[in-house]
């Protein structure tokens, strides 16, 4: 039997959190890929202190929601977890390329293929992507737009900006759309600003965050002047400086994230069979989670 | 008991050590057949003689295939050690709690059958389950809220689900439409049911209701629940959290008693102060065990860390009794939510909003200073 545990952050405030963390596993769920999907939270329950007793298989793919390596996945989530000797250089990675290492859960016996976080994952550049086609309701956008893809920024941890500028670099590569910039909440170049790093009349701004919170839903639509108070809502799109803003809230909340966490798992060695084809055709089209 | 079941049997009979579960023993010796139960007991029979008296104690057939092929054979732990280091709770969690919603232990398998054929109900913090047998022994589960279980058998004043993970829409916020970060609070809100569940679906619920619940209960009856003091938990946490070790066993006796107690928790809170030194809060009489202090009461120990590093100073306050009385009140009402139960009109109540707004009215300065005096910068 092998089991797939998606663990995110959770929060004790706000159910958006986890919202997303749910949708995708019942996403997954839904395609039979794993005799068991299960989630667990830092901050919500089952906590990870204790997902894994709720888990019968003995093999375990855990999947990290987070956007970057750092603090929650290098240290927070093996402890929780008790996976037996880690070691941050299991992952043997430049802080983008964490793919999973294998251990024992001290307090269950059970082997778990650790896995990078969804964020690093080269996927995810395809899931901004579908993000861009999902708020602008054009699966074939591109020509005319420009594509902001915004983060926290440096402030917290330098991962996080290493995976803004890597998915922002591969969006590039694809010359799908004629701009792309990454953008920053805290540094340089700053979301405030967005009207000032593009040319294009129309831009897409998709936040890399795993859910809908605080930063995404208040700061950056009013700091990017969507709105003077995120409370009475903006416009998708809406004008600012000349520029028609398509804001997209948090890829996290795109269905087709279900799809980075297969591919994570099938990597690390889950026998997923044809899910993530699956995944992909049933996430498109669908409403994306959470809206 | 169908033929299939049946059929199973024989050929448990036959092989190996035979069968040997909930009073049920069936063999072969030889050519000859054993059956046997605490009413039955016949040796030497032919196969055929062997179904016939199987056929004629359906109830004793029929449950033990449920429990051992539907629900699946207990699994042994590897060895001793094995079982205190890392028990493997899964399939086994399982098994136990479905066995203790018909009460398994305590009653044979007649007295069982007849009482599931009118439902054997058990409380589980808010929950509520009943569990019935159908025709083959197969056992279906209901679930809904305790405050809901003398509803009428009929459904129809409340929203029926079926699926498992839909429960994640009935636990996430409260009936005032609050989100529940705690999931043991006893905040579930009702008017739902589940009414047709198998055991595995009926599992998946109640741990969608109250998450690990069920593989902690299980460790705990086996003696074997691993219990995380406040200690080693603060001494556990990084960033932000690090600084919670620094309070008191006093403190921490503050923390049980403010978020443990059944009134805000439904777990029977295990964990104490350290190893050595209990907490006096009481621990409440939930069925399942908490085993560590969980991540809300973490997060709040951190701003009691930051509010317990300051001194006290002295102020000069002028209250009229009644005053200082009101203001114990208003504190009381509000630790125990009951501010929403206080009627408008009812002055009497130290805690009515007129009132409170009265004594602002007359001991706040314009700057929301009580009595006029400044908080000072500390
Ligand atoms: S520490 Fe345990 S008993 Fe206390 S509030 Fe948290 S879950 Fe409940």
């Amino acid at each position: 039997m092998q089991a797939l545990v998606i663990v995110a952050h959770g929060s004790h405030l706000n159910p958006d959190s986890s919202a997303p963390t749910y949708d995708h596993a019942d996403t997954i769920r839904d395609v039979d890929a794993f005799d068991e999907v299960k989630t667990g939270f830092w901050k919500e329950e089952p906590s990870l202190r204790e997902v894994l007793r709720t888990v019968e298989s003995d093999e375990v793919f855990v999947v990290p929601m987070f956007i970057s390596e750092g603090y929650f996945t290098e240290q927070v989530i093996p402890r929780e977890l008790r996976l037996d000797g880690w070691d941050v250089s299991e992952w043997d990675s430049d802080g983008l390329s964490a793919s999973h290492a294998t251990l024992t859960a001290s307090d269950t016996n059970q082997r778990v293929h650790y896995c990078g976080p969804v964020g690093t994952h080269e996927s995810m550049t395809d899931v901004l992507v579908r993000r861009a086609e999902s708020v602008t309701g054009d699966p074939t956008v591109g020509t005319g737009f420009g594509l902001a893809v915004v983060g926290h920024g440096t402030e917290r941890n330098e991962n996080s900006a290493k995976a803004i500028e890597y998915h922002a670099d591969r969006i590039r590569e694809m010359d799908r759309f004629d701009e792309v910039q990454a953008l920053y909440m805290d540094e340089e170049p700053e979301v405030d600003d967005v009207a000032d790093y593009f040319e294009s009349e129309d831009v897409v701004v998709v936040p890399l965050f795993i859910a809908d919170g605080f930063h995404t839903q208040e700061d950056i639509p009013e700091d990017m002047g969507l709105t003077d108070d995120y409370r009475t809502g903006y416009d998708v799109p809406a004008e600012v400086d000349g520029h028609r803003i398509w804001y997209a809230g948090a890829v996290g909340t795109e269905s087709l994230m279900a799809d980075v966490v297969l591919e994570r798992a099938a990597e690390a060695g889950a026998d997923v069979g044809d899910a993530v084809e699956v995944v992909r055709k049933r996430t498109r089209g669908s409403p994306a989670a959470g809206d | 008991m169908h033929a299939g079941q049946l059929d199973a049997l024989v050929d448990a009979a036959d092989g190996g050590d035979g069968v040997d579960f909930d009073g049920l023993r069936a063999g072969r010796d030889g050519d000859a057949f054993q059956f046997r139960t605490p009413h039955t007991e016949r040796a030497d029979l032919s196969e055929a003689e062997f179904r016939e008296v199987a056929e004629s104690n359906p109830w004793y057939v029929s449950n033990w295939f449920y429990w051992t092929r539907e629900v699946g054979p207990e699994a042994g732990a590897a060895d001793d050690e094995d079982r205190h280091t890392a028990i493997r709770d899964g399939s086994n969690a399982r098994r136990a709690f479905l066995r203790w919603a018909e009460r398994a232990d305590d009653h044979g398998v007649p007295e069982r059958y007849e009482a599931l054929a009118d439902g054997v109900t058990r409380e589980w913090g808010q929950l509520c389950v009943t569990a019935t047998v159908g025709d083959h022994g197969e056992r279906r589960y209901h679930l809904r809220h305790v405050a809901d279980a003398d509803a009428d058998a009929d459904l129809s004043s409340l929203d029926v689900y079926a699926a498992p993970h839909e429960a994640r829409s009935i636990v996430t916020y409260d009936e005032k439409g609050r989100y529940r970060p705690l999931k043991t609070a006893p905040t579930l809100r009702d008017g739902w049911a589940f009414p047709d569940l198998d055991g595995r679906s009926l599992v998946e619920t109640v741990d969608v209701v109250y998450p690990a619940t069920i593989p902690n209960w299980y460790r705990e009856r086996e003696g074997c629940l691993d219990v995380t003091h406040w200690d080693e938990t603060a001494e556990r946490q990084t960033g932000i959290y690090d600084i919670v070790d620094e309070l008191d066993e006093e403190a921490v006796e503050w923390i049980a008693e403010s978020c443990c107690v059944d009134s805000q928790c439904l777990k029977r809170r295990m964990w104490d102060a350290d190893e050595e030194t209990e907490l006096d809060t009481d621990r409440g009489d939930g069925v399942f065990p908490c085993r560590e202090p969980c991540s809300l009461v973490v997060a709040a120990a951190r701003k009691w860390t930051t509010l317990e590093r300051e001194e006290s100073r002295t102020y000069e306050f002028e209250l009229t009794p009644s005053e200082k009385e009101q203001v114990e009140e208003i504190i009381d009402a509000v630790a125990e939510g009951r501010t929403d139960e206080i009627r408008e009109a009812d002055v009497y109540e130290g805690a009515n909003r007129y009132r409170a707004r009265f004594l602002r009215a007359k001991q706040f300065d314009d700057e929301g200073n009580l009595s006029g005096t400044p908080t000072g910068d500390e």
